[in-house]
């Protein structure tokens, strides 16, 4: 009788086991499912651009990248998706990425680079204790609220300041996005330092080299790859921030090469159309193959950042 | 149990430098009532003790027993660590290197080290060695550069395995190749003093032999202070040696006449090994 | 063994002049100076974005502010529904998202076999029987997944959120939405709509990764022993996880749980079109309503409003409210893990 009820719970347990982990496999396959099902999605809508006749009339890869008949680069490549007769070119918007990207980088890379060093070398532990939590506090900013300031306050102090002809322009929205870059820049530059291994500093010092010596010829040459990875992760997240670019950019669609011209940005490009197109046109077709394109560069743009600090974690622990 | 207060009137008595005295060798480095502090511990307590110019002096003691710390007192690298405190003189050449007018950089100039692990830097071998110059400034041109390499590396024993891939990464050399290039790394920029910390504690045996003959032929130009736990090690590469233990020094002496006939009883549990 | 001749050279005093010291300090230090410039730079960044928006947005708060819905075409009122929108979305997005997050980061740290692909190969193809063979190929395949899905999570924290939006729109509002509606509400729109459904499920897989990395995290630092100890008293596999992994990695699960919070609750972008309104008379209560949500209102009131100074005020206490809300959650969070980890020393 006894022994019965043992075999029984010994077979629940079991049983119990088992499910556990059928479960368990099953809910961790949404992660690469997802991946999937993005791709599969997006790149559904965004295929008839590459083979629907119909929709390529209007906006194929000519359009998108094409020159059109004008008398200046602004009036060959156009973004007018609902004129009377649409113009469909990605030029001005894949420009105005890169601008605002090109600001945002070029201040935030010196900036977050500079604290990392700065915390992960010289800083006294107080004033780490200080930084630390600063930058996560500006991570845990949302981008909208970054893209509100840049709009209501920041654009004013830099209208006044330098005096641009347009109040929302690329500098802007670049000085903004910033904001949002420092807090990955900072955070793997200084996991990579951090990860360079105190005997190397000690053996720098015993040499007779000063503090600055060592962490600008030693630790900063071997972090060197996980600062860049850094950057190109910051990179990543530039071309695809949306919210604050979509506020502070001023959202006109210019082909120029000024940096003071209101630009337009890829993200902010489907962010501020889509609620308004119409179902199946070539203009929501033209909208999901922008965010393939996005998604195609920041996911090639992820993956080599992540693999540069995976090949740096290995280098450091000393398996070339 | 031995009790501290033999140890403490030995540490005191001036018996340890009679032998110097007697053997009339230059002293190079000078420890006087040297005592150092992690926080409020003390892990160094009035340590006296000579070390003779161009003789190999081991360190020896159980682990804990604070001859690391006294070995990265005589070059400052304990200043690194926070929250320390050292009290007491250390003097090089008769200058006290704990003065608040040293500047540590020269004194690390003078004291080279070499790690208990190998620790090259992430860049070509060539590059390892010139370090040192670089920073400190001590190459005019490209070629005296190259020829102090070449010198440092032959001293370290090593260029004759590395002369074809000098510009290949440090990385990429043996455990006991690594570790005779941070020596050559450290010989490079010409220091009198050479600290060791257990330099071969890391190694196969037959490394360890060349990092041995390599200090047998260092000695000639320098003076070498190394740390070491394996007893037959200190018997066989050292002139004198120091016995340390819980912070105390317990007994320094030509490394010959503290093997065979120890003066202190700790000694010679110690090396007979009853503890440790 | 060839020893180079050393040339002798005299040791110079180790004793530097008032004027060496000064000109060596000043070389090592105005360098570092310029690095510590760069770090208050950016910490004073952050206290003039936060001093702005307190300043101007603590007069604004108050308690009509706070529980009233907004009136004469947003220029007047409270923020009440996109309180309750955005609390409610959030809730949701949990649901979701923290017992994938967790399931995801156990199996990859407890079920998949070991990580070393080379010798789980060779173990199956070296196997004898082929039971053993099977079973020695499962492992391969296990540890292939177990990649795949780390590749996975890593990507999925770097696909932009906008991209998440016009997925979310793709799948859950036209394709899962749209087929619910025509399996069972005979093609008449109910779920294939924008609603607070779609919207949370959206945001759930953007911050899955946030707590799968910190879930694993937190098992990683779950000593080893304590599982031996469990499985070699006779426990199952799944009962060493619920019962003795789990509890042990509770701070580091909250904490990723409610650092996806604090994210989810900010981001406006995914929303956009999977189910934020711009304003509604009535508050949402069921999964296929919309709502109306912080990050998208201070969106809304910045760049549509017709009459931008009159809406300031509103604006900034918004834009306080929504920081408030991230900040507190993340505060909430902190305190909840140091509690649970002194609970945790206070018993080992």
């Amino acid at each position: 009788m006894r022994e019965g009820r043992d075999a029984r719970e010994e077979r629940r347990r079991r049983w119990i086991d088992r499910w556990a982990h059928r479960v368990i496999f099953l809910l961790s396959l949404t992660a690469i499912v997802t991946i999937v099902l993005i791709f599969i999605f997006i790149f559904r809508e965004a295929l008839p651009i590459l083979t629907d006749p119909e929709i390529q009339r209007e906006a194929s890869l000519r359009h998108f990248f094409h020159p059109m008949e004008g008398p200046d680069l602004a009036s060959r490549y156009m973004w007018q998706p609902v004129a009377l007769v649409p113009k469909y070119s990605l030029i001005p918007l894949i420009l105005g990425t890169l601008k605002t990207t090109l600001v945002a980088l070029g201040i935030a890379a010196p900036l977050a680079v500079a604290a990392a060093l700065y915390t992960s070398e010289f800083a006294p532990s107080r004033i780490r204790e200080l930084i630390k939590p600063a930058i996560e506090l500006l991570a845990g900013i949302p981008s909208v609220v970054l893209g509100f300031f840049a709009l209501i306050v920041l654009a004013t102090w830099m209208h006044r300041l330098f005096g641009f002809e347009t109040r929302l322009n690329a500098i802007t929205a670049g000085t903004a996005l910033a904001l949002a870059l420092i807090p990955i820049i900072y955070t793997v530059s200084e996991d990579a330092l951090n990860a360079v291994p105190q005997s190397l500093r000690e053996a720098s010092l015993a040499l007779g080299a000063t503090r600055w010596q060592t962490a600008t010829r030693v630790v900063l040459p071997a972090a060197l790859p996980g600062v860049f990875a850094s950057l190109v992760l910051g990179f990543g997240r530039a071309v695809g921030e949306t919210m604050i670019v979509l506020m502070a950019s001023g959202n006109a669609a210019i082909t120029s090469w000024r940096f003071t011209d209101s630009v337009r940005t890829l993200a902010a490009t489907i962010a501020a159309e889509l609620g308004e197109v119409v179902f199946g046109s070539p203009h929501y077709h033209v909208l999901f193959f922008i965010g393939a394109l996005l998604f195609v560069v920041t996911f090639a743009v992820n993956s080599a950042g992540v693999y540069i600090i995976h090949r740096v974690q290995r280098r450091l622990r000393g398996e070339v | 149990m031995v009790k501290f207060d033999t140890i403490r009137e030995t540490t005191r008595e001036p018996a340890r430098a009679p032998d110097l005295q007697t053997t009339s060798l230059p002293v190079k480095v000078q420890v006087e009532r040297f005592s150092f502090y992690y926080g409020a511990v003390r892990v160094l307590h009035e340590i006296t003790l000579s070390f003779p110019r161009n003789q190999v002096t081991a360190l020896i003691g159980p682990s804990g027993c604070g001859k690391t710390t006294l070995l990265r007192a005589i070059n400052r690298m304990n200043d690194l660590i926070p929250d320390t405190r050292a009290e007491g003189r250390i003097l090089l050449d008769g200058e006290n290197i704990y003065d608040p007018q040293v500047d540590v950089v020269r004194l690390r100039r003078r004291v080279g080290m070499v790690f208990q692990r190998s620790n090259p830097f992430p860049k070509t071998i060539f590059e390892n060695v010139a370090y040192g110059l670089r920073v400190n400034g001590l190459v005019r041109n490209r070629r005296e550069l190259q020829e102090r390499v070449e010198e440092s590396l032959r001293q370290a024993a090593l260029w004759d395995e590395v002369k074809d891939r000098l510009h290949e990464s440090a990385l990429a050399l043996s455990g006991g190749q690594q570790q005779r290039l941070c020596i050559a790394r450290a010989l490079a920029v010409r220091p009198e003093v050479l600290l060791l910390d257990e330099p071969a504690s890391a190694l196969d045996p037959i490394a360890t032999e060349k990092i041995e003959e390599l200090i047998a032929e260092l000695k000639r130009h320098y003076t070498i202070i190394i740390v070491t736990h394996n007893m037959q090690q200190a018997a066989r590469v050292s002139d004198y040696t120091a016995f340390l233990w819980m912070g105390h020094l317990v007994e320094f002496n030509q490394t010959e006449k503290l093997f065979t006939v120890p003066r202190e009883k700790l000694t010679e549990d110690y090396l007979t090994g009853r503890f440790g | 063994m060839t020893v180079a001749p050393r040339t002798e050279s005299p040791s110079a005093s180790l004793i530097a002049s008032r004027w060496e010291i000064f000109w060596e300090r000043f070389r090592e230090q105005v360098p570092i100076g310029l690095l510590a410039l760069a770090s208050s730079l950016i910490v004073a960044m952050l206290g003039i974005i936060l001093g702005n928006i307190a300043w101007n947005g603590i007069g604004q708060l108050s308690w009509e502010f706070l529980t009233t819905a907004p009136r004469a075409g947003m220029t007047e009122g409270g923020i009440f529904p996109a309180i309750f929108g955005t609390v409610a979305l959030v809730i949701l997005m949990t649901i979701a998202a923290v017992p994938i997050g967790v399931a995801t980061a156990v199996y990859l740290r407890e079920f998949v076999p070991g990580s070393n692909l080379a010798y789980a190969w060779a173990r199956a193809r070296a196997a004898r029987r082929w039971r053993e063979r099977l079973i020695g190929f499962g492992h391969v395949v296990e540890i292939l997944f177990a990649r795949a899905t780390r590749a996975a999570v890593n990507n999925l924290a770097g696909v932009p959120s906008i991209v998440f939006g016009l997925f979310g729109l793709g799948f859950f509002v036209q394709f899962i939405g749209g087929s619910i509606d025509r399996l069972f509400y005979g093609g008449e729109l109910t779920y294939g709509q924008p609603a607070i459904l779609w919207a949370a499920l959206t945001l759930a897989l953007l911050t899955l990764p946030v707590v799968i990395v910190s879930t694993d995290e937190a098992l990683r630092a779950v000593p080893r022993e304590l599982r031996e100890a469990s499985l070699a008293l006779g426990a199952t596999r799944w009962q060493t996880i619920w019962h003795i992994v789990l509890p042990e990695a509770l701070p580091g699960i909250l904490t990723g749980a409610i650092l996806a919070v604090s994210r989810g609750a900010g981001e406006v972008a995914p929303v956009l079109f999977t189910g934020a309104a711009y304003f509604l008379p009535y508050l949402p209560s069921r999964l296929n309503d919309q709502f109306m949500e912080l990050g998208y209102h201070v969106f809304i009131l910045s760049t549509q409003s017709p009459d931008v100074e009159k809406t300031k005020p509103l604006l900034y206490g918004t834009v306080l409210v929504l920081l408030a809300l991230t900040f507190a959650l993340n505060a909430v969070g902190v305190l909840i893990r140091t509690r649970v980890r002194r609970r945790l020393r206070a018993r080992s």
